[in-house]
C-alpha cells in the first residue's frame, strides 16, 4: 500500500465535512473492495475515511412493510439475522452467498451498493425489490441509483445511511457464479409485490445492473415460469470475457430468470 | 507387524505443529537486521532493454543497493541451467538461450525478473522498484504454441480403414502450492558461508546448482535449508533466478528475503501441449499403431527439468496399458513469450495419458464397441512387456483395476441411472480412464543415456542413538507427503520400536548427505527403499552386536519384534540393549567397529509403473479434477496472463469436487526391495481423461476442451445441435 492519513470520525456529519475537505478521500467500509486494490497498489487514496466507529449506521429495522437495514450492517449479520429471515428470506440467503465467511464478517451493504461492482449481489436485490437508498442528503430510489458499472447518483460528500426494502410477496434470487472469483457471473433477482413485478440482473449488463422489462411484462400476465419460456434477451450489451461470452450471460439470464420465478413460487426446478 | 508398522493406520507426526500454527516454514524465519529484497518484474512479453536507470531507485529512503543483470554479469555469476540435455531427430542438441538470473538485454514473458532493489522493509523496497526507469523497446510476442510453429508407423496406419483422429489440447494450469515460495540468504563474513533457507523439494540439488553453476559460493560454505514447506507439485524443484539472488546473500551482508506475491507469474506452469493423435485398429479393435504431432509450450526460457517433460518423460508413456506394436511421436518443444513451462504433478504423464485414453474412448464409440471391452481386449498380459517407447513394464494386472473399478462404479446400472437423469431433464454420461505412469525415474545409468545430467537415485543413513531411539537422515524432502510418518513406520516395522522413538530428518544439507529430492512419486519407491536398505545394515551390524552380548553365533542370531534371541537358548537381548552395548563398544577390537550408523545411496534397476483405473490419493484427484472442469491458465494474444489471479484462475476448492471412491490391487514391484509403486501423482493423471470422457458420452459430441466449464460444454451442445435447457 501507499501511505495515508487514517480518519476515523465519530459521525455522520464528521466523516461528510472530512470528505468534502479531501477531493481524494474514500470512504471505508468494511474494506472488502478498497483494500486488496490498494494492496496491490492500483489505487492509492491518500486518505481514508474510517465509518468504523459511526454511531447508528448498523442494525436492522422491521416496521410495518419495509424491512431497514443500516448502511454499515455486515453481510453476515444479515446472512442470521431472524428479523431478514422472516421478513425477507432472499436477501438473508443472499447476504449468505457473497465471498466467503471472512468476507461477509467484514463487509456491508453501503460499501457494496456505493461500489456498484458490475458483479456484485446486493444491486441486484436493491433493484429487484425497488429498494431506497436513504443518505445523509435524501432518499434515492433503487430505479435512479444505480448509474452505470461501477457509478451510483451519489454526489461528492454524499454518504448512504441506510437502505429500506418494501417487504415483497415472492422473491427469489439465483446466482451463477464465475468458479474462480465466485462472483456472479450472471445473477437473477425477481419479486413481485401487488401487481409490481421486478426482475433485476446483475453480472452480465455491461453496463452494471438493469431491469428486463420484456419479462416483467410477460410475468405480469402470471407470475410463473411458463410466462418465460423461450424468451431470451439480446446479447447486445452483455459483458463478455474468458468466463462468459455476451450469448452466454444473455442465455443464463433466461434460465436463471425462469429458475428464480420457480423459486419465488415455491415449485424449484430440480 | 508392531502396532505403528507398515499399515497401521497412525495419526501423522507431523499435523500437530501444522495444526496448531507451530510449523517452521520459510518466511518464520527471521534474521537479525534482516532486509527485504522486490524484484521488478517485466509488464511485456517481450521487449528489448534499451537503458535501465537505478540511480533515482537507489537513493531511496531504506535502499540497501539496486542490483541488475549487468551486476550479476560483473561479478561472474553463472547462468540458471537446465538439467537434461535433449537432441532432435537429425542430432542437433536442443537450442537453449542463456538465463541469468536478472534479464539482461531483453525480457522475454510477462513477469520477467530485470532487477531487485534490497530495502529495510518490503514497502521501501517496493517504492524504490517503482522508481527504476526502464526504457522498453516493446517487440512482437507469440503466445500461442501453435503459431510457434508448424511427419514403420505409417505401414500399420495404411492397412487399416479403422483411424481414431483426435487434436487435442492439454490445458496449461498454475500449480499453486498454498505456500508461495519464499527464499532468504544470510552470509557470515567471519566464515565467508553461506546459508540460504528455500521453498525447495530438493536443497542438495538448489546447491549444487547455485555452487557449481551459479557459481555463488564453493559448495562446501553454501548450505540450504528446506524447512517445512506448504506444498511443491513439482513448482519447488527448480531453481529460480530468486534465489540465485538470495544465496548471494547482499552485498551489504545482510539477510535479505523474498516471499513470492506474484506466483501466476514468477512459478514455472505445467502442461500446455497441442497434440494431433492418431490410433489405427484392426476389424476387431485390436491396436495396430499410434502416431501423435506434438507441439509443446516451454515458456520464454528453459527452466531446470523443462526439456525431458514434454519428450522423455511424455511421449514414453503412449503404450498406456495396451498392447501397441507400433508407436510413433514427434515433439516440437518450442520457445514463447510465456511464463517457462516445466514438471507440474505428473510432469508429461496426464499429456500423455490424456492421448491415450481419448483415443481409446473415442475409437470405441467409433466402432461401437464397449469401451471397457476395447480395453479388456487390449490390455498387455504377460511381462515383463517391452513397450516400443523405450519402457519395459515389469508387473501388472490391468484386467483386475478394471474389473474392481466397474464393480465400485457399479458399471452395470449406469443405464438404469441415465435413463432416471433424463426424465429429469439432464444428460448422465460415463467415462473411463485406464492409466499407467512411470514413477520413481529410475535407473541412474539409463536416464543418463537419455540426456539426464543428473543420477536419480536416493539416499537414508540411519543413525541409532545409544539410547535406542533412532534418527533417520534421508535425501528425500517432505512437503506436505507425509514422510515423517511414513518413513518412521517402516523403520518402526523393521526395528520393532514405536514411531515417537523414530525422527525424520531432512531438508538441510549440513546434516543430510547428498540426496536427489522429492518429485515424480519417487520418496516412497526410491526414498524408502534406500532407507529399507540402510536397515538391512543396520540389522546385519546388529545382530553381531547381539552375538556378543549373547555369547553366541552371529548365524544363530534371530531379530524379531525388538528383540534379539539366539536359536536353541533361552537368553534374548533388548533393542535398547544391543544400541547401547554398540556405543559402549567392550566388544571393539579388529572385528567390529564401534557405533551403529549404516547408509546407503540407492539406485533402483527400473521405474515402477502403477496403474490402476483409479488413483490412491485424493488430493492427486483434486488436481485431476481441477484441470478437465475449471483450471486453465490463458494468455492473449499479446503475452499478457488474462487469469493472472485466484479471480480468474479457478483453483479448485472442497466443494468443486465430486465425493470419490478409491480402492487398489496390489501388484508387487520386482524392482525395489519394498515392492512399492510410487502414487503421489495418479489422480492428477488419470482423472482428467475419465473427466472428459464422462462429459463427452454424456452431451454426444467430441468437440469439448478443457477446462470444460459450464459454457464450453453449452457451447459444444450449441453447435452440435443437442439443445438443453441446462445452463
Amino acid at each position: 500500500m501507499y501511505a495515508f492519513t487514517f480518519h476515523r470520525p465519530q459521525t455522520v456529519r464528521q466523516a461528510a465535512s472530512l470528505l468534502a475537505k479531501h477531493e481524494d478521500a474514500k470512504l471505508l467500509a468494511g474494506g472488502q473492495t478498497l483494500l486488496p486494490t490498494m494492496k496491490l497498489r492500483l489505487a492509492g487514496p491518500p486518505q481514508i475515511i474510517d465509518m468504523s466507529l459511526i454511531e447508528g449506521l448498523s442494525g436492522i429495522e422491521q416496521s410495518g412493510r419495509s424491512l431497514t437495514i443500516g448502511a454499515m450492517t455486515r453481510h453476515s449479520d444479515v446472512n442470521t439475522s431472524p428479523v431478514v429471515q422472516q421478513a425477507i428470506p432472499v436477501l438473508a440467503q443472499l447476504a449468505g452467498m457473497i465471498g466467503d465467511p471472512a468476507v461477509r464478517h467484514m463487509g456491508t451493504i453501503g460499501g457494496s451498493i456505493a461500489n456498484n461492482d458490475p458483479n456484485a449481489d446486493y444491486p441486484a436485490a436493491c433493484l429487484g425489490l425497488g429498494a431506497t437508498i436513504i443518505t445523509n442528503k435524501r432518499r434515492i430510489k433503487a430505479d435512479d441509483f444505480f448509474t452505470g458499472m461501477f457509478s451510483t447518483a451519489l454526489e461528492p460528500a454524499e454518504i448512504i445511511t441506510k437502505v429500506s426494502f418494501p417487504i415483497p410477496k415472492k422473491a427469489a434470487y439465483q446466482k451463477f457464479r464465475n468458479q474462480a472469483s465466485r462472483f456472479a457471473l450472471v445473477g437473477v433477482f425477481v419479486s413481485k409485490r401487488g401487481g409490481d413485478i421486478r426482475v433485476a440482473v446483475t453480472g452480465a449488463g455491461s453496463n452494471g445492473v438493469f431491469r428486463v422489462s420484456s419479462f416483467e411484462q410477460a410475468l405480469k400476465k402470471r407470475f410463473s415460469p411458463k410466462s418465460l419460456e423461450g424468451m431470451t434477451i439480446p446479447a447486445d450489451g452483455m459483458n463478455s470475457d474468458i468466463h462468459g461470452s455476451a450469448e452466454y450471460r444473455a442465455h443464463l439470464v433466461g434460465v436463471l430468470a425462469r429458475r428464480a420465478v420457480a423459486d419465488a413460487i415455491g415449485k424449484p426446478i430440480a | 507387524m508392531s502396532a505403528t508398522g507398515i499399515g497401521a493406520a497412525v495419526r501423522r507426526k507431523e499435523d500437530h505443529r501444522f495444526i496448531i500454527g507451530t510449523g517452521h516454514y520459510t518466511h518464520d524465519i527471521n534474521r537479525p537486521g534482516q532486509a527485504y529484497a522486490y524484484f521488478l518484474r517485466s509488464p511485456h512479453a517481450h521487449a528489448a532493454i534499451k537503458s535501465i536507470d537505478v540511480k533515482a531507485a537507489a537513493q531511496m529512503p531504506g535502499v540497501l543497493t539496486v542490483l541488475t543483470g549487468a551486476d550479476l554479469a560483473a561479478d561472474k555469476i553463472g547462468n540458471l541451467i537446465c538439467g537434461w540435455m535433449i537432441h532432435s531427430k537429425d542430432g542437433t542438441p536442443m537450442k537453449m538461450a542463456p538465463r541469468p538470473a536478472l534479464a539482461t538485454g531483453k525480457v522475454c514473458h510477462v513477469g520477467d525478473p530485470l532487477a531487485v532493489v534490497i530495502a529495510e522493509t518490503l514497502a521501501q523496497a517496493r517504492d524504490a522498484a517503482e522508481k527504476i526507469a526502464v526504457d522498453y523497446e516493446v517487440l512482437p510476442a507469440v503466445a500461442d504454441p501453435a503459431a510457434a510453429q508448424k511427419k514403420g508407423v505409417d505401414a500399420a496406419f495404411r492397412s487399416t480403414k479403422q483411424v481414431t483422429k483426435l487434436d487435442i489440447v492439454n490445458n496449461r494450469l498454475v500449480p499453486n502450492a498454498i505456500e508461495p515460495r519464499a527464499a532468504i540468504g544470510d552470509y557470515d563474513s567471519g566464515t565467508g558461508s553461506f546459508t540460504l533457507w528455500n521453498t525447495t523439494q530438493n536443497p542438495h540439488v538448489a546447491r549444487l546448482v547455485i555452487a557449481a553453476f551459479v557459481c555463488m559460493a564453493p559448495e562446501h560454505k553454501l548450505r540450504v535449508i528446506a524447512p517445512d514447506v506448504g506444498g511443491g507439485f513439482g513448482s519447488k524443484i527448480f531453481i529460480y533466478p530468486e534465489e540465485v539472488r538470495r544465496a548471494m546473500g547482499v552485498q551489504a551482508c545482510r539477510a535479505a528475503g523474498e516471499v513470492g506475491g506474484r506466483s501466476f507469474l514468477a512459478d514455472a506452469h505445467g502442461r500446455d501441449h497441442v497434440t494431433h493423435a492418431e490410433m489405427a485398429f484392426d476389424a476387431d479393435g485390436k491396436i495396430l499403431g499410434l502416431r501423435a504431432k506434438t507441439v509443446a509450450n516451454l515458456g520464454a526460457y528453459m527452466s531446470t527439468f523443462s526439456s525431458s517433460i514434454p519428450t522423455y518423460l511424455y511421449a514414453t508413456l503412449l503404450s498406456g496399458q495396451y498392447e501397441m506394436p507400433q508407436i510413433y511421436c514427434e515433439v516440437d518443444a518450442v520457445y514463447t513469450n510465456t511464463v517457462p513451462v516445466d514438471a507440474y504433478r505428473g510432469a508429461g504423464r496426464p499429456e500423455a495419458t490424456f492421448v491415450v485414453e481419448r483415443l481409446m474412448e473415442v475409437g470405441a464409440r467409433e466402432m461401437a464397441q464397449d469401451p471397457a471391452e476395447l480395453r479388456r481386449k487390449n490390455f498387455i498380459r504377460t511381462f515383463p512387456h517391452q513397450t516400443p517407447v523405450i519402457m519395459t513394464y515389469d508387473t501388472g494386472d490391468y484386467g483386475a483395476s478394471l474389473k474392481k473399478a466397474m464393480e465400485l462404479a457399479d458399471r452395470k446400472g449406469f443405464g438404469k441411472r441415465k435413463r432416471e437423469s433424463a426424465r429429469h431433464g439432464k444428460l448422465r454420461g460415463i467415462g473411463f480412464s485406464s492409466y499407467i505412469e512411470a514413477c520413481g525415474i529410475a535407473p541412474s545409468q539409463a536416464v543418463g543415456s537419455l540426456g539426464a545430467g543428473v543420477g536419480l537415485w536416493e539416499s537414508a543413513e540411519v543413525r541409532v542413538n545409544p539410547t535406542g531411539s533412532v534418527e533417520i537422515l534421508t535425501g528425500s524432502h517432505t512437503h506436505g507427503r507425509g514422510h515423517e510418518t511414513t518413513f518412521a513406520q517402516l523403520a518402526s516395522e523393521r526395528l520393532g520400536i514405536p514411531i515417537d522413538n523414530v525422527s525424520i530428518v531432512h531438508g538441510d544439507t549440513d546434516k543430510v548427505q547428498f540426496g536427489m529430492g522429492t518429485y515424480g512419486s519417487r520418496s516412497g519407491a526410491v526414498g524408502m527403499s534406500a532407507l529399507a536398505k540402510a536397515l538391512d545394515k543396520i540389522e546385519a551390524k546388529a545382530k553381531k552386536v547381539a552375538a556378543y552380548i549373547l555369547e553366541a553365533a552371529e548365524g544363530d542370531i534371530e531379530f524379531k519384534d525388538g528383540k534379539f534371541s539366539a536359536a536353541g537358548m533361552d537368553k534374548s537381548a533388548a533393542w535398547g540393549d544391543v544400541a547401547l552395548n554398540a556405543y559402549i563398544a567392550h566388544f571393539s577390537g579388529q572385528e567390529l567397529e564401534p557405533g551403529l550408523k549404516e547408509g546407503s545411496f540407492y539406485d533402483p534397476t527400473n521405474f515402477t509403473f502403477p496403474a490402476g483405473v483409479e488413483g490412491r490419493v485424493h488430493d492427486g484427484v483434486a488436481q485431476g479434477v481441477g484441470q478437465p472442469l475449471y483450471e486453465g491458465a490463458v494468455y492473449d494474444e499479446h503475452g499478457q496472463l488474462v487469469t493472472g489471479s485466484f479471480m480468474d484462475y479457478a483453483m479448485p476448492r472442497a466443494d468443486h469436487l465430486p465425493s470419490m471412491t478409491v480402492d487398489t490391487t496390489v501388484t508387487r514391484c520386482p524392482s525395489n526391495p519394498l515392492g512399492i509403486k510410487g502414487c503421489g501423482e495418479a489422480g492428477a493423471i488419470a482423472a482428467p481423461p475419465a473427466v472428459i470422457n464422462a462429459i463427452t458420452d454424456a452431451i454426444g459430441t467430441e468437440e469439448l476442451a478443457m477446462p470444460a466449464t459450464a459454457q464450453a460444454v453449452w457451447a459444444a451442445l450449441q453447435k452440435s445441435n443437442r439443445i438443453a435447457e441446462a445452463a
